[in-house]
């Protein structure tokens, strides 16, 4: 097919993307590490690290998620039991495999028991590799929880410049600060397009050009966001009668990409979700000018996402961003998709199911692991969802 | 699928108990009269967790402490935490998540009685002491949507590094300086005075002395304790909410006294058949125990002539044996190393290094690790734990796996059939060592 006069077009971007997502050996971040001595990557989990601190030491955030549903593990079921999820089973077998064995650091974010536990892990497994556990405050007033998080937030620094043989200057930061700010504007805008024109911008395309930013260097991401929303808004696709919802609980492990064709094909317009919250944690930017840890930390305290990782001091505003996200997306019910044993999403379920409740919007709920390979179920389930919607939540 | 769950038998064997563990059943039997008699008596209660517990903090706000952990553990041992857990499900809480929780959601549900048979007092305030378990965040959320009441956060960093940094100390003692204590003020009426919590500190550091010489008796060959089974009777006042008080000081030195002549007399453990016959193995065993099936559970371990000479569950509530102790002289810093400091709070590497030290240090045939289902602070990780303390002490090691308080979780034929293989193996072990010898 020829490429349109005006710049890339869909299919090309979300085929650069898919085989992004596809390569198991992370070969853009081995060759992008390769083209320069001296380059080192820096892998991170979900939630959230900064990213900024990464860049601005001239490594490569490069985001695991796991192995999802292509990896076979092998080694990785000998370190779990039954009754652990899936995600850190198959990064252990990403480690254990030499998939990752170009990886100079890895960071565990405070999400999770199991996470936490795998920061000690791979401290002990992987010995001559920078692991670092990064904590974030649960207290969110600025003496308190940000005077804390700028510590961290040095200490993290202090080690990274350790590592590449040079501190970081506060320049570095602040540039690295301004290109992450432009990303996370674009991952907006792309969320934004998408809840106006779901059916111009699929849900499965949208989460392999997001996804693509766990690995590409962040000026690339950019430009591959725009490309897409670029070539998405020239392209004339056919609106399906489908409902629209927001779907939720999958911030860690991730749903197989089936998974979420899966619901799209049931009549399921995914207008919002919590996926891949790294690329957009941030919901303001962060001041460039200034102390730059201290900005990141004061965003982190006053501009973040919610999740069921952190706590909510206000027991009024439990739950209240999943309405919100519901209401800013013109979502009409919310599906609850959370990997099986996940802590975090399974005992936060029951409150923000109460929380819809009282807000009179409908939902589902079920489970899936990121090997899940039986779609039949969800679509049926999703499918259901959307019918209801359809015949009984009219106005 | 059905469940069927196990009701208490009408009238059991007579069971045999230290006079410790009578006079340990005395004081939370006292606990609990106190703790449901607080609307008359006109007390406010302080709802919070065991690792992390401020029990001298909580004192000086002359507050009652009530533990949700612990009245879950009474539900399991009582055989009533089965229907707990089966009611927390039916309300939408997921099968995989931790059953502490959904016992106390199911207990809740089912009119929130206490031990007693008397009604639990709704909690004044939840002191969201988070430490060492994502999941008491979460938990205390659910719970406060249920009692509207005012929620406490002191997050405790994790000891991801295995170890604690000043930054750490600052946060934790800001938070008690403006969040915690101010909010204790205000709930329960009373002025803070930093001299009564010395006092408290200072009999809390008196009791964890005599706490960890009854630990550390286990040295002696035989056992005069179970470090696990019978441990689980000796933190009880410290990890609850003793610790700080004279009765608490009363208790230990009790403890001490009993442990020191049964240490005389060359004895072994009291298990609740009587004492325990000869002492054939000497486990450290990591992880939680099963409450449903407690003395079963125990009695697999001392019907083999197994004893357990160390455990790191006795050590969720307070790291003890590696010499911390509360200081008077630093009354807040002393509240945020001790929460820092339990087990659960501490690094992988920092927990294969503890118990590695414990087979060494207790003279141990090996680990065997009770891996529990829903609680992944302390599974998520123990088989790379397992491996690494039998590369380590080149003792075996052996992984059993049951939950909590979920009676669909107890087998006890797969857990009596790795136990034998498990000490089978020790057996094979000694015998190699003999012909080599």
């Amino acid at each position: 097919m020829a490429a349109p006069l005006n710049g890339a077009d869909v299919a090309s971007v979300v085929a650069r993307a898919q085989t992004l997502f596809d390569d198991l050996s992370f070969s853009s971040a081995r060759e992008w590490k390769a083209a320069e001595p001296g380059r080192k990557v820096i892998g991170y989990m979900p939630i959230y690290v900064p990213r900024e601190l990464i860049h601005a030491a001239g490594m490569l955030p490069l985001g695991i998620v796991g192995g999802g549903d292509q990896l076979e593990v092998i080694h990785g079921d000998a370190y779990y039991q039954s009754y652990i999820c899936r995600i850190p089973r198959s990064t252990i077998e990403l480690g254990v495999s030499g998939r990752l064995d170009f990886v100079d650091g890895m960071l565990f974010p405070s999400i999770c028991d199991v996470i936490r536990n795998l920061s000690g892990m791979w401290k002990t497994m992987f010995p001559h590799v920078y692991a670092r556990y990064f904590d974030v405050p649960q207290n969110y007033r600025d003496e308190i929880g940000g005077n804390y998080y700028v510590n961290e937030l040095a200490e993290l620094l202090h080690d990274l410049g350790t590592l590449r043989g040079k501190p970081v200057t506060d320049d570095e930061l602040r540039h690295s600060i301004a290109l992450y700010n432009e990303n996370r504007r674009l991952v907006r805008e792309l969320y934004e397009f998408r809840a106006q024109r779901p059916w111009q911008a699929p849900a499965a395309e949208v989460y392999l050009v997001v996804r693509a930013g766990l690995v590409l260097p962040v000026e690339q991401h950019s430009e591959m966001i725009r490309d897409y929303l670029a070539a998405a808004r020239r392209e004339d696709r056919p609106r399906r009668d489908n409902c629209r919802i927001v779907l939720t609980g999958v911030f860690c492990e991730q749903p197989p990409l089936n998974l979420i064709k899966s619901l799209e094909l049931a009549g399921c317009y995914v207008v919002d979700d919590d996926l891949l919250l790294v690329t957009r944690w941030l919901t303001a930017d962060v001041p460039v000018e200034g102390n730059p840890l201290q900005n990141l930390a004061l965003a982190f305290l006053h501009h973040s996402e919610s999740t069921a990782a952190k706590y909510e001091p206000n027991l009024k505003e439990k739950g209240q961003h999943l309405v919100r996200a519901v209401r800013r997306s013109g979502a009409e019910g919310v599906i609850f998709a959370c990997p099986s044993f996940c802590d975090p999403a399974l005992l936060e379920r029951p409150m923000l199911q109460h929380v819809l409740k009282d807000a009179g919007i409908p939902f589902i709920a079920f489970k899936y692991a990121e090997n899940s390979g039986q779609m039949q179920p969800i679509r049926e389930q999703a499918g259901t969802f959307a019918d209801s919607i359809k015949l009984w939540s009219a106005p | 699928m059905s469940t069927v769950f196990v009701t208490p038998k009408a009238k059991t064997k007579e069971v045999n108990k230290d006079a410790s563990m009578l006079k340990q059943k005395e004081m939370m039997a006292a606990h609990y009269e106190r703790l449901t008699n607080a609307p008359q008596s006109g007390e406010k209660v302080a709802a919070t967790f065991v690792p992390g517990n401020l029990n001298e903090l909580i004192m000086c706000f002359d507050l009652v402490n009530n533990l949700p952990e612990v009245n879950a553990i009474q539900s399991g041992l009582r055989r009533q935490s089965g229907a707990y857990v089966l009611e927390a499900e039916k309300i939408g809480h997921s099968e995989d998540v931790c059953t502490y929780v959904k016992s106390d959601i199911g207990m809740m549900a089912k009119g929130n009685i206490a031990p007693n048979g008397k009604k639990f007092p709704n909690p004044d305030v939840l002191l969201l002491s988070y430490t060492g378990c994502f999941t008491f965040m979460k938990w205390f959320e659910l719970l406060r949507e249920q009692y509207q009441c005012e929620t406490i956060m002191l997050h405790t960093p994790y000891m991801g590094d295995g170890k604690i940094t000043p930054n750490m100390i600052e946060y934790m003692v800001k938070q008690l300086k403006e969040e915690v204590i101010p909010k204790l003020e205000r709930i329960s009426g009373v002025k803070f005075d930093i001299d009564r919590l010395r006092e408290y500190l200072k009999k809390s550091a008196k009791a964890e002395d005599d706490l960890v010489w009854v630990l550390q008796s286990a040295k002696n060959k035989p056992s005069p304790i179970d470090a696990y089974f019978g441990g689980i009777y000796y933190i009880g006042p410290i990890f609850g909410a003793f610790r700080g008080t004279d009765d608490a000081i009363e208790y230990y030195r009790f403890l001490r006294d009993e442990v020191e002549d049964r240490l005389e007399h060359g004895q072994g453990p009291v298990t609740p058949d009587g004492d325990m016959g000869k002492e054939r193995y000497r486990l450290v065993v990591e992880g939680p125990p099963n409450y449903t099936n407690f003395r079963q559970f125990w009695k697999m371990f001392y019907d083999e002539g197994a004893v357990v000479v160390a455990s790191s569950y006795t050590k969720v509530g307070g790291v003890y044996d590696l010499g911390f102790r509360h200081d008077p002289d630093r009354p807040l810093e002393t509240l945020a190393e001790y929460c820092l400091g339990v087990y659960t709070n501490r690094s992988l590497p920092m927990r294969i290094e503890m118990l590695s030290n414990y087979v060494k240090e207790y003279d141990a045939d090996g680990l065997l690790i009770n891996s529990i289902k829903s609680c992944n602070s302390f599974s998520a990780g123990q088989l790379l734990i397992m491996r690494e303390v039998e590369k380590r002490t080149g003792k075996p090691a052996a992984f059993v796996e049951s939950d909590l308080v979920d009676p669909r979780y107890f087998s006890a034929a797969n857990i009596k059939n790795r136990l034998e293989s498990y000490l089978q193996m020790i057996e094979q072990k000694r015998a190699s060592a003999r012909s080599a010898a």
